[in-house]
């Protein structure tokens, strides 16, 4: 085994962590919050692939899909908050979880009516088709695309969060909504727009992982669970937690696929039972809120 | 169609001075969970009725009396299913016996997955049962030799029951409905057991105030552990049951479809009543037996139907029937 192979095969864990970290992201901010955990998310992941290979076959072109499905599903996503978990503020926090997973069942049938249940190819745009030479071994350029546009996607979401005025907003609703109500900030929006916010970064994983995965009816609930793992092993509600817990898992993945193909599908799980052993609020968590 | 399940679940309670009636919940259960093969539509609906009503029970242990909102409850059906399943097939262990196996081994298995997330609270439990539930669905999907892999599991019939001189052919779905009834009256008599004793008292003051619960002295993470596992045991019975039934058992009873599909009987019924999973599981069944029919689709509606009870009825139909009722409030 030798050491160039086990790098690209760190490039290839960091690609596949990069979309879960992008998943695991609009979980964790919509947890941070509002307190919700939407089981939904695997399913609206799984319309973003759908939606991004129905708009770039519409326009011809997968640039389009990649920029128009995650407004358009996010923009859905500000309708369920709005229509359906609005009316759950203040009930047992329990009831949103219970809201999406019903609403999971009804997003999945609705796709296979439309679309069918059997698998689409979500074609590679062409500009990145082929492989990368990077010195030490060849790498699929669509993959270290994904890589790069995660880094910038996270960057701004950092920047926005940090340095605007919104950002400020958001961060201090998370700590104490009721103190930004007195100070005359109406939390109702804030909080549709941070749903929708992660909503949008659900089907962004979506389109993403269009070309590296089949796009079927089902591939949001695997998602999910990973999604579920990451968020644990970094700690609900933390950002920084989801990052590092999403490049774990991927690398991890990848790694473990390389020594025992067997034992990939499980690394995750007993990384995250490890993880709670340890440190039940997670790598990032904060303790009290949740464990 | 869905007049069977609305029927029987007016049936029961007659409108005044009823509060005797709770006392004698395991007999009434099994009053009418013994005429139901005439009142649905086909005996394999009774017997799923049946099968998954203990599921639920089971699972409400957990969820209603304790509050412990689990999404992995899918991992003690299926292992209940496959361990019995395994027991008679490949060790050719006799089927009474295989039961007990499959319930022990399932409940050390909740006893391991109990550790772990029992260490959680809140929103973290759930997520943290479904990941590990789903640990399990892999595993059992990679362990082909044992479990079948994607076929499921395979290669074990019985046809006869035999118990206590008695030999009874198990293949006429008569007999098979008595005998898995059986089953779930044993399980039914000891959930009953286990709410009436001090522990169900102190597992609904967890539910109700966990700090409060602690303050008093309790060890709460003690009593959730053993619910846990308690909970895990009489769902996996009712894998028992299913595996006896099907003679196969198939790799989607592991997957968290299932589990959610136990949470969604249990709020359809109504969470923290006796009678309640038995409700949700013919409700949720019988919707999809009738939607099934005239479309392929029918998890939209149930779907839906869910979303709206959510909303709407969250105490579920035997639930907010039993508030309407004059039954005592403390014991149903």
């Amino acid at each position: 085994m030798d050491l160039s192979l086990i790098i690209m095969q760190l490039l290839s864990g960091i690609a596949l962590g990069a979309v879960l970290v992008i998943t695991a992201l609009g979980l964790t901010i919509v947890f941070g919050m509002l307190g919700v955990v939407n089981f939904a998310h695997g399913a609206l992941f799984m319309i973003g692939a759908y939606a991004g290979l129905y708009l770039a076959s519409l326009t011809g072109s997968f640039w389009w899909g990649l920029l128009l499905a995650p407004i358009l599903i996010g923009a859905f996503g500000m309708l369920i908050e709005f229509l359906l978990i609005r009316r759950l503020y203040g009930r047992s926090i329990d009831d949103p979880l219970l809201l999406t997973f019903g609403l999971s069942y009804v997003l999945v049938e609705g796709v296979r009516i439309v679309f069918g249940s059997d698998g689409i190819p979500f074609p590679t745009p062409p500009q990145l088709i082929g492989v990368l030479d990077l010195g030490i071994g060849f790498f699929p350029r669509y993959r270290l695309f994904v890589i790069l546009l995660v880094a910038v996607v996270l960057l701004v979401l950092w920047l926005m969060l940090e340095k605007t005025r919104v950002g400020l907003i958001v961060r201090a609703g998370a700590r104490d909504p009721t103190i930004m109500q007195v100070l005359g900030v109406d939390i109702g929006r804030v909080w549709l727009a941070i749903f929708g916010l992660g909503v949008a970064l659900a089907a962004l994983g979506g389109v993403l992982a269009g070309p590296m995965r089949s796009v079927n009816p089902e591939m949001g609930s695997l998602v999910l669970a990973e999604a579920f793992v990451v968020t644990v092993i970094g700690g609900l509600g933390s950002i920084v937690g989801a990052v590092v817990a999403g490049l774990m898992v991927g690398v991890s993945i990848s790694l473990v696929a390389l020594f025992a193909p067997e034992m990939a599908t499980i690394v995750m799980f007993a990384l995250m039972a490890v993880v709670l052993l340890i440190r039940p609020q997670g790598l990032f968590g904060v303790k009290g809120r949740t464990a | 169609m869905t007049s069977p399940s609305s029927g029987e679940a007016v049936a029961k309670p007659a409108p005044s001075g009823l509060g005797w009636l709770p006392d004698q919940r395991v007999l009434l259960s099994i009053a009418v969970l013994a005429v139901l093969p005439w009142l649905l539509p086909s005996k394999a609906l009774a017997v799923n009725v049946l099968i998954y009503g203990v599921v639920v029970m089971g699972y409400n242990l957990l969820f209603g009396y304790t509050g412990l909102l689990s999404f992995g409850q899918a991992a003690f059906f299926g292992a209940g299913a496959y361990f019995n399943g395994i027991a008679i097939g490949r060790y050719g262990v006799p089927w009474f016996v295989a039961v007990a196996i499959a319930v022990f081994l399932s409940t050390c298995l909740a006893a391991a997955i109990g550790v772990v997330s029992t260490r959680t609270r809140g929103i973290y439990f759930s997520m943290v049962t479904l990941a590990l539930a789903q640990l399990v669905y892999y595993v059992a999907l990679q362990a082909a030799s044992f479990t079948g892999g994607e076929n499921g599991l395979r290669g074990f019939t019985v046809d006869r029951i035999n118990l206590f001189g008695l030999s009874v052919n198990f293949l006429d779905p008569v007999n098979k409905y008595y005998v898995l009834m059986g089953l779930a009256a044993l399980a039914m008599w000891f959930q009953s057991r286990i709410l009436n004793s001090p522990f169900g008292a102190v597992i609904e003051a967890i539910r109700e105030n966990e700090q409060r619960a602690r303050a008093c002295g309790y060890n709460v993470e003690c009593c959730k552990l053993i619910v846990f596992m308690l909970s895990g045991a009489i769902s996996s019975l009712g894998g028992c049951m299913l595996a006896l039934h099907l003679s196969i058992v198939p790799l989607d009873i592991l997957h968290y479809q299932t589990s959610g599909m136990i949470v969604m009987m249990v709020l359809l019924g109504g969470a923290r009543s006796f009678f309640g999973p038995f409700v949700g599981a013919a409700t949720f069944l019988i919707l999809e037996d009738v939607i099934s029919l005239w479309t392929p689709h029918w998890q939209i509606f149930v779907g839906a139907i869910f979303v709206l009870f959510v909303l709407f009825l969250p105490k579920g139909i035997w639930g907010t029937l039993l508030d309407v009722l004059p039954i005592g409030k403390e014991r149903r």
